[in-house]
C-alpha cells in the first residue's frame, strides 16, 4: 500500500468508527453490562456455615467427585461444538 | 498519646456494615444509618467501582475502616506491603476510625481468609502489643482492637479474654471494639456468662460496638456451638446485651454487620433502627 | 504450647488430628470445635473460587468444581490478604489437574475469568473525546501512538474462550471449535469481553510498540482484509482509548 493510499485508508477508517459509534455505542454496550459487583471479590468477617463439610474433606482423585463433570455444561458444548473436550494438537495458531 | 476527640472517631448513633449493592439506596436515603464501615481489603485495589463508590460514601458520611487481613496475632512480623496500603487507605480515606481483630491469619504458606485463635499467654501479649504499636505508629492513629468469637480454648492460656485485652489497651493505648455478638457467641460455646465478661470489660476503652448475626451447630458431645456466620438478625439475647453494655458505657457507635447472605436494604436499616432505639433509650 | 505452625498443617489437612491443648469447656481436645476454623478456610476460599469463576463452575458442575476448589485452595492458598486477586495460578493448575485432561480449553477461560476480575479492580483511565481522532489530520494521526486503558485486557486462545463465555452467562449458542481473541473492556466500571474480528488482535499487539500506521501495516499483513475501521470502532465503543501522542515536530 502507498502512503497515500494509506493515509485515504486511515482517514476513512476513522469517519467510519466515528460514524459508528455516534449511533451504537448506547445499545451496544448495555446489553452484556452488570457483572460488575460479582467480580469483586470481597473480604469480609463472617465465619463459614457450620462444622461439616468442606474443611473436613478429604481429597480422593479416585473419588465419585471426578466422575461428576458429566452435570456441568462442558457435556452440552463438547456433543454440539464438535469434540471440545477431545485433546487438539497444540500446533494450532494463535489467531490474528 | 493519640488524639480520640471528633473527627476522631465515629458519632454515637447507629451504622452498617456497607455491601455494594445497597449503594443507591445509601445515597439516596439511608434512613437510621449514620456512619458506615467498610473492610479495609476490599478498597486496595488500583481503581474502579470499589474506589469510586468509596470515595462517593465518604464525601457523604463517616467512616470506619475495619481490617480483615493484618494478622495481629499472627508469629511472624506484619506484612510491610500490606501496611503501606493500609497507610494508603487510610490517608486518602481519612476514615473516623481504623479497627481490626485479635486474631491472625497470616502464615508463612499464605493468607488462611479466617480470623484464628491465639493462647492468651505473656508470649502472646508482647507479641500482639508490638504489632499494635507498630500499626498505631505507621497511621499516626489510635486503632480499635476487637474481641474474637471463640470456638475452643488453648489449654496453654494464662489469663482471662478480658485481662488480655485490658492489659494491651494499658499497654499500648489502643481502643477496644466490643464485639457483643461474639460475646455471646463465645459465652455459650466455652460456657461461661456473657454479663460478668461485659462486667470485667474496660468499658471506657470501647470506640465502636458491633452486632452481627449468629447460626446454630453442637459439639463432639452435643452441647450447643454457635458460629459468628453475620448472616442473620442480632439475636434477642445480644440486642439484650448491647441494652446492658449502652446503660453502663453510655452511647457509643453501634454497627450491624451482615456479611452472608445479604438481604435488601429495608431489612438492614431496620436492624440500624433497633440499634437508633437502643442508643435512644440511655441518651434520654 | 501450639505455635501456628502446627495449627496451620492441620487447619489445611483434615487427616491430621487436632492439635492437642486446643480444649473445650470440660479441658477435652474437641475436634468438631477445631473443624469449625477448618470449615471457614476451606469453605470461604471455596465460595470465593465460586464467585471468581463462574463459568469454569457451570463448565464442570457444582460438585467437581468443590472438588477441585478442595484440592487448589491447599495447593494454592492466597498470597496476600486481598482476596480481589485469589485465584492467579488457577489457569496453570488446571493445564497439570490430572482429572481435567479431557477439557483442555479449562484453563483459557480460567484466564478470560481472572481478566475480568483484574480490569474490574484496574487503575481508571478517561477515554479520549472520539472527535479527537477526526481532528488530527491522517498523517499526523498514522505517526501517533494510541495508548489504551489499563483496564482494556487482550487474550488470545486456540479455544472458542468467548464463544464458551457468552454460551455460559448469556445464553448464547454453543459455540464451534475455533480459536478466538478477546478484547476485555471496561467503559465506567463494568468488564465487558469483546470478540475480536481477524487481525485485531495483531494490530493491538503491535500498538505497544509502533505508532498507528505502522501496527495498521503489521495487522493487514498478518489478515490481508484487516479493517482499521471496525478496529477503531471497537476500541471507542469500549472507551479502550485514553491517550494519542502525536509525532514530535521535526525541529526548524
Amino acid at each position: 500500500m502507498s502512503n497515500t493510499m494509506k493515509t485515504l485508508a486511515v482517514a476513512g477508517a476513522v469517519a467510519a468508527a466515528l460514524t459508528a459509534h455516534s449511533t451504537t455505542t448506547a445499545t451496544a454496550m448495555s446489553k452484556e453490562k452488570c457483572y460488575g459487583i460479582s467480580l469483586a471479590g470481597e473480604n469480609d468477617c463472617a465465619a463459614g456455615p457450620g462444622t461439616t463439610c468442606a474443611g473436613s474433606s478429604t481429597v480422593d482423585y479416585q473419588g465419585n467427585a471426578w466422575k461428576s463433570v458429566d452435570a456441568g455444561t462442558c457435556v452440552t458444548m463438547e456433543k454440539e461444538g464438535g469434540r471440545m473436550g477431545s485433546l487438539e494438537p497444540l500446533d494450532r495458531d494463535l489467531p490474528a | 498519646m493519640f488524639d480520640q476527640s471528633p473527627p476522631h472517631g465515629l458519632p454515637h448513633c447507629a451504622g452498617v456494615g456497607y455491601k455494594p449493592q445497597h449503594f443507591t439506596q445509601i445515597m439516596e436515603n439511608a434512613g437510621s444509618v449514620g456512619w458506615l464501615e467498610v473492610h479495609a481489603e476490599n478498597y486496595m485495589g488500583a481503581g474502579g467501582r470499589p474506589l469510586a463508590q468509596l470515595a462517593a460514601l465518604a464525601e457523604t458520611f463517616p467512616l470506619s475502616v475495619h481490617g480483615v487481613g493484618l494478622s495481629i496475632g499472627g508469629e511472624g512480623p506484619l506484612d510491610p506491603d500490606h501496611l503501606a496500603r493500609l497507610k494508603a487507605l487510610c490517608d486518602r480515606v481519612k476514615p473516623a476510625s481504623f479497627s481490626e481483630h485479635l486474631a491472625w491469619s497470616t502464615h508463612d504458606i499464605g493468607f488462611l481468609n479466617d480470623l484464628l485463635p491465639l493462647p492468651y499467654t505473656q508470649t502472646t501479649l508482647t507479641r500482639v502489643c508490638a504489632h499494635i504499636d507498630q500499626v498505631q505508629d505507621l497511621l499516626g492513629r489510635q486503632m480499635l482492637l476487637e474481641n474474637p468469637s471463640n470456638y475452643l480454648a488453648f489449654a496453654e492460656s494464662q489469663m482471662s479474654e478480658v485481662a488480655f485485652l485490658t492489659e494491651i489497651t494499658n499497654r499500648t493505648g489502643c481502643g477496644l471494639l466490643l464485639d457483643v455478638n461474639n460475646v455471646f457467641v463465645s459465652a455459650v460455646n466455652q460456657q461461661t456468662d456473657p454479663l460478668s465478661y461485659l462486667d470485667a470489660f474496660p468499658l471506657d476503652k470501647v470506640g465502636e460496638i458491633h452486632l452481627g448475626g449468629h447460626d446454630e451447630d453442637t459439639d463432639d458431645h452435643g452441647a450447643p456451638l454457635l458460629i459468628d456466620s453475620h448472616g442473620a438478625e442480632v439475636a434477642d439475647p445480644v440486642w439484650a446485651l448491647l441494652d446492658h453494655v449502652l446503660q453502663r458505657a453510655g452511647p457509643r457507635p453501634v454497627l450491624i454487620e451482615w456479611d452472608t447472605d445479604v438481604p435488601d436494604w429495608t431489612v438492614l436499616e431496620a436492624q440500624a433502627a433497633r440499634a437508633h432505639t437502643a442508643l435512644a433509650t440511655v441518651q434520654a | 504450647m501450639i505455635c501456628q505452625d502446627a495449627f496451620t498443617v492441620a487447619l489445611l489437612d483434615p487427616s491430621q488430628p487436632t492439635p492437642a491443648g486446643l480444649i473445650d469447656p470440660q479441658g477435652q481436645t474437641a475436634p468438631k470445635r477445631f473443624a469449625v476454623y477448618r470449615n471457614n478456610v476451606a469453605a470461604s476460599l471455596t465460595e470465593a473460587l465460586r464467585t471468581g469463576f463462574p463459568v469454569i463452575r457451570k463448565l464442570v458442575g457444582d460438585r467437581f468444581f468443590d472438588a477441585l476448589a478442595g484440592v487448589y485452595l491447599r495447593a494454592h492458598p492466597p498470597k496476600t490478604p486481598l482476596m480481589m486477586h485469589y485465584g492467579q495460578e488457577l489457569p496453570a493448575f488446571l493445564q497439570g489437574f490430572p482429572p481435567a485432561q479431557n477439557l483442555p480449553y479449562l484453563a483459557d477461560v480460567a484466564r478470560l475469568e481472572l481478566a475480568m476480575r483484574e480490569s474490574y479492580h484496574a487503575k481508571d483511565a478517561a477515554p479520549i473525546e472520539p472527535s479527537v481522532l477526526a481532528a488530527i489530520p491522517p498523517e499526523t494521526l498514522m505517526q501517533s501512538r494510541i495508548a489504551l486503558a489499563p483496564s482494556a485486557i487482550l487474550l488470545r486462545s486456540r479455544w472458542p474462550i468467548y464463544g464458551i463465555w457468552a454460551a455460559n452467562m448469556l445464553d448464547a449458542p454453543t459455540p464451534q471449535m475455533h480459536g478466538e481473541a478477546v478484547l476485555i473492556m471496561r467503559p465506567e466500571y463494568d468488564p465487558t469481553p469483546h470478540l475480536l474480528p481477524a487481525g485485531m488482535a495483531t494490530f493491538l499487539i503491535a500498538l505497544e510498540t509502533q505508532p498507528l500506521g505502522a501496527a495498521l501495516d503489521t495487522a493487514t499483513a498478518a489478515v490481508a482484509d484487516f479493517d482499521l475501521g471496525a478496529a477503531l470502532g471497537i476500541l471507542l465503543a469500549g472507551g479502550a482509548i485514553t491517550s494519542l501522542t502525536l509525532p514530535k515536530a521535526p525541529a526548524p
